[in-house]
């Protein structure tokens, strides 16, 4: 039993992604070490620039990641260490944009075309319903022709 | 009103029809990054140097200064050589070199090879200058002003293109006028 459940957990270790923090980058402290791993999966790294800092085997995510291991170490709280990190590099860093005005667009555009997209699919929709009355009854003239056209046919 | 509405798609594929011209430009380079260190003061720094005297920022005071982050390991720093060759040989800009993340030995090798366009190189072995100035890849080529603020930045190998139209008007700008 003991030996499947081991095999079973091995099994699933297989299926994670393996890590890019090495051993030797990690802190003695457990939790500044949490800490810092939190962090780190909300910073860019610059190289690869889809991946986070904790998943990426670039030169320059371990350099981000000993960095902001450092400013931990040195006291910084979290706010301050990923400050050091965005002075360096800039916001791009941050996985999850800042809300400020440069990146207003980039919060609120995909809703904007939404509701564009609303918008016009209701004014269209009006529209469509307005084309779509019932039709206007025949009048006697009409009806009368109608009359001889069908008797003209069945005869 | 009408006519304005039909008139929207056109108007619409224009417009991105701008901006994807402008992305087809040589010079454009969609990883580019913004540097934050524009007009800041530059990290401060003081390596060994590789043949001689060392570099520091505090010893970079006074004048402007062009500072060039490469590595022998790096393939298009090799590209980017013959052009800082000919700034430091024909326009006698004041050219610095950081060895960013490489041995000595390695540099040395390098500049023999290909000539040394650099007044002194230091050398950042473990990238710890490199990462202060915000280099995510080399080369990178910085300017300094007279009081040590970072004026320019370029990401990349230099053009000739760069070089003729940002690099030399700025260092002309710099050591003309007040700095």
């Amino acid at each position: 039993m003991r030996t499947l459940l081991l095999a079973l957990a091995m099994l699933v270790g297989l299926g994670l992604p393996a890590l890019a923090v090495d051993p030797y980058e990690q802190l003695a402290d457990p939790v500044l070490e949490a800490r810092a791993r939190e962090l780190s999966t909300g910073l860019r790294c610059l190289v690869c620039q889809n991946e986070t800092i904790d998943e990426s085997n670039a030169g320059l995510a371990h350099d981000i990641r000993t960095l902001l291991r450092e400013r931990l170490v040195a006291g910084d709280s979290d706010a301050q260490a990923v400050k050091a990190i965005v002075d360096r590099y800039g916001e791009f860093v941050l996985l999850r944009p800042r809300l400020h005005p440069a990146t207003l667009m980039l919060w609120f555009g995909p809703g904007l075309v939404l509701l564009l997209a609303a918008g016009g699919a209701m004014a269209w929709l009006r529209q469509h319903r307005r084309e779509a009355r019932p039709p206007i009854p025949l009048s006697d003239d009409e009806r009368r022709s109608l009359q001889t056209l069908l008797e003209e046919k069945q005869s | 009103m009408r006519k304005l509405i039909y008139a929207l798609p056109a108007l619409l594929f224009a417009g991105l029809a701008f901006y994807f011209v402008l992305a087809l430009q040589p010079d454009y380079d969609p990883h580019a990054l913004p540097s934050v260190m524009i007009d800041k003061e530059a990290p401060a720094f003081s390596l060994t140097g590789l043949n001689g005297a060392g570099i520091s920022r505090d010893g970079f005071k006074g004048g402007p200064v062009v500072i060039n982050f490469f590595a022998s390991w790096c393939v298009p720093c090799r590209e980017e050589h013959p052009l800082l060759m000919r700034l430091a040989e024909k326009e006698h800009i004041p050219l610095y070199g950081i060895d960013y993340k490489d041995t000595p030995e390695a540099a040395r090798r390098l500049l023999g090879e290909f000539g040394n366009p650099f007044r002194a190189v230091g050398v950042d072995a473990d990238g710890r200058a490199g990462l202060d100035f915000g280099v995510y890849g080399v080369p990178e080529t910085y300017v300094l002003d007279g009081s040590g603020h970072i004026r320019k930045k370029f990401t990349g190998p230099l053009t000739a293109r760069q070089v003729e139209q940002e690099l030399l008007p700025i260092l002309r700008q710099l050591s003309g006028g007040a700095s």
